[in-house]
């Protein structure tokens, strides 16, 4: 179990991560969404012991989790810097991971980089932002750390390499199971990948839920304005727009059948939400939408 | 594949619900393991394994430890008494409001089905 307990990361007088508490039970994929600022890095910094919290602390199964070597060991944290030497060249950078990862698989790694099109002659600096992203990739699957964790590892990433990408990462994980956790943008083309959702919102933790419990949680209401209202009365409203006399509302509330079967006879429809959608719903700055004329 | 309309556990057990109807899974025949599942259908093995174990609760599949999970022998049966319960409500019905809607009365309906006899 991996016990994050009133995290709180500042830069200055700026918090990015606000007394964040969480338990992440370990052998599974978490998916860690919030918008740009939103405080991934920072919170992601924190559970790699790369960054000591500001107030706070990370456990693992119960030992502090900073600067205890042990813990760093099982730990690879994959950020956009890659934190490798820029001068290098990309089989010199695998070559120390080896040295350093007690887990490592050198023909794993040498796949993976045929996989992703990679020349293991070339230097960091020389490589594409989607290349470094594939080197990121390769670095986080076949150090088969303990805790991996993944931050926007896609990023530059072309559709093909990103699903090459996504394939992998599952197929390893069914082979060698671990913590993995995903930051990510692109919640659509990966929650299926996600057995739990994390969402943060301006450096606090909005929801940590079973990503299946996402899918039909919310739904969409159409219809005349007053009947809309009657129909949605008292249950927390998502978003919501207007045209002419007809209303649509989305409502973060998942109706029984005979519910939706009452509403389709008093001339509602009904539509679902997407987790894209409940995630922007759930991020926006929660002010009423302007009627569109 | 799946949507994100509803809870995949439940797309799953759909799916193979109609495996077993349309008899593309036969009784006592072997279904996926969860982690071929998962990696076929791109999907977490946690999501997969609730979609089967929601099916060895409703009886649809058993367990032999250690092998796997296999078609009970009575689901074909049962899925089809359970469905033909929910045939009229769940489809006809609905038929009847959308042709009520429209203007089509139940004798026109009736003369369609009957061509199709």
């Amino acid at each position: 179990m991996i016990e994050l307990r009133d995290l709180t990361v500042r830069y200055g007088s700026t918090v990015a991560v606000d007394d964040v508490s969480l338990d992440l039970p370990t052998g599974k994929i978490y998916g860690l969404l919030g918008r740009n600022g939103s405080g991934k890095t920072s919170l992601l910094s924190a559970l790699a012991s790369y960054r000591r919290p500001t107030r706070g602390s990370v456990r693992f199964d119960g030992a502090d989790a900073f600067e205890d070597p042990a813990v760093m060991r099982q730990t690879c944290f994959v950020r956009d810097t890659l934190d490798v030497n820029d001068a290098e060249r990309v089989r010199g950078v695998l070559a120390v991971a080896g040295w350093l990862r007690p887990g490592w698989d050198q023909d794993y790694a040498d796949r993976l980089l045929d996989l992703f099109e990679l020349e293991p002659r070339k230097r960091i600096s020389a490589l594409s932002r989607g290349q470094r992203s594939a080197v990121g990739a390769v670095l986080g699957l076949a150090s088969r750390a303990p805790l991996t964790i993944l931050d926007e590892t896609y990023l530059g990433m072309d559709a093909v390499a990103r699903s090459n990408f996504y394939r992998e990462l599952l197929a390893d994980y069914l082979a060698h199971p671990r913590t993995i956790i995903l930051s990510t943008h692109l919640i659509e083309e990966v929650a299926d990948l996600f057995e739990r959702v994390i969402i943060l919102d301006h450096g606090r933790l909005l929801l940590h839920e079973e990503t299946d419990e996402l899918r039909g949680r919310g739904i969409t209401v159409t219809g005349p304005a007053d009947a809309v209202e009657a129909f949605a009365g008292g249950h927390p409203v998502l978003g919501e727009q207007s045209l002419g006399g007809v209303r649509a509302v989305t409502l973060d509330w998942r109706p029984e059948p005979a519910d939706v079967a009452r509403g389709e006879a008093a001339g509602l429809t009904f539509g679902p939400v997407g987790i894209q959608d409940l995630f922007i719903h759930l991020t926006s700055p929660s002010k009423r939408l302007e009627a569109i004329r | 594949m799946f949507d994100d309309r509803s809870p995949i556990y439940l797309q799953i057990a759909d799916g193979i619900k109609n495996d077993v109807l349309s008899g593309a899974l036969k009784e006592d025949e072997q279904v996926m393991s969860t982690n071929q599942y998962a990696a076929f259908y791109r999907i977490n093995p946690a999501t997969a394994a609730k979609g089967f174990a929601q099916l060895v609760d409703e009886g649809v599949l058993y367990k032999k430890r250690g092998i796997g999970m296999f078609v009970s022998p009575d689901a074909r049966e049962k899925l089809r008494a359970a469905r033909r319960e929910r045939f009229f409500t769940e489809v006809v019905d609905p038929v009847l409001v959308e042709a009520k809607r429209i203007g089509i009365g139940v004798d026109e309906i009736v003369r369609h089905l009957g061509g199709a006899r």
